[in-house]
């Protein structure tokens, strides 16, 4: 009677599982994913001030985070690699978000502008 | 349509538009805030895909963090009022062409491949997992990432101390402002 009442509640959420892989596949958060990295690199190319490239860089990040973790749970769900290297990801962008704003700060006090194209001399 | 369906593409809408605002707002503050949208909504995916751990570390930390540290630094260094001029068409063009071309060859290869998904059962992610994976040496281990993004973390502080600190009396502010 247990036996079977385990069976039960283990094919239900095997089911369970199948039908949210089955509701939203794979492929739609990779697509999901292309699409947003490309509108960051248009954002990339297009913006001229520091702190928007900044920003578009953090949207390439995380849709590159969206995709590893759609892939460790649709195809090594038995598997953390991941989702740890999201949470790595993230860690490194934190750090670059930090090392960049100091830069801008910098380069704001010495040209008192953050646009690309008038912070042209490498040297002072 | 199943509920995960809807939450999918209701994600899925916030992320994709508010992405196309933030590189294409004029006023920097309003594609910060666009910006702090799309960071919420892909910790919403997460938490669909039921991975509470790193639905929480985007909430606090890229949600909380990078982008009051983005706005911070706009305050510091624009004027709010003021709006960028628009894009000139050319650069504008090129880069839309450039970047849908990419974004089609990407979603033509995304189809053309067929993904099987697995069928072994989810592993169930705690804490106690996280924590004894992050510091373990063994099988499944992540210790030595762990200890590389410690002295990365250690190294940008200290990097970011030393950028931002105001310059000695060796190069005076405003001879450097004259020159350049």
């Amino acid at each position: 009677m247990q036996k079977r009442q385990v069976l039960r509640f283990l094919i239900l959420k095997q089911l369970n599982n199948h039908k949210m892989e089955a509701g939203v596949p794979l492929d739609y958060f990779l697509i999901l994913a292309a699409i947003m990295f490309f509108i960051g690199v248009y954002g990339f190319l297009t913006r001229r001030n520091l702190i928007t490239i900044l920003m578009s860089l953090e949207l390439i990040l995380n849709s590159v985070n969206i995709n590893f973790v759609a892939f460790n749970k649709y195809l090594y769900p038995h598997k953390l690699e991941g989702f740890f290297f999201s949470l790595f990801v993230i860690a490194v962008a934190a750090s670059e978000a930090a090392v960049a704003i100091a830069i801008i700060i910098n380069i704001y006090r010495r040209f008192t502008t953050i646009n690309v194209e008038d912070v042209n001399e490498m040297k002072y | 349509m199943t509920a995960n369906q809807i939450m999918f593409f209701l994600f899925s809408a916030v992320i994709i538009g508010c992405s196309i605002l933030t590189v294409t707002s004029r006023r920097i503050l309003r594609a910060a805030t666009y910006l702090l949208f799309v960071l919420v909504s892909s910790a919403g995916l997460y938490f669909m895909l039921n991975y509470q751990f790193l639905a929480a570390v985007q909430l606090t930390l890229y949600a909380g963090g990078i982008v009051v540290l983005i706005i911070f630094s706009i305050l510091l260094t624009s004027q709010i009022s003021q709006k960028f001029e628009p894009v000139g068409w050319g650069k504008s063009l090129f880069s839309a062409i450039a970047s849908i071309a990419g974004a089609f060859v990407t979603i033509i290869s995304i189809l053309d491949f067929k993904f099987s998904a697995s069928t072994e059962a989810a592993k169930e992610i705690n804490m106690h997992l996280v924590g004894n994976s992050l510091l373990s040496v063994g099988k499944d281990g992540y210790a030595l990432p762990f200890e590389v993004i410690t002295i990365l973390l250690l190294a940008a502080m200290i990097g970011a101390i030393v950028i931002a600190k105001k310059a000695g009396p060796k190069v005076p502010h405003s001879q450097t402002i004259k020159q350049s």
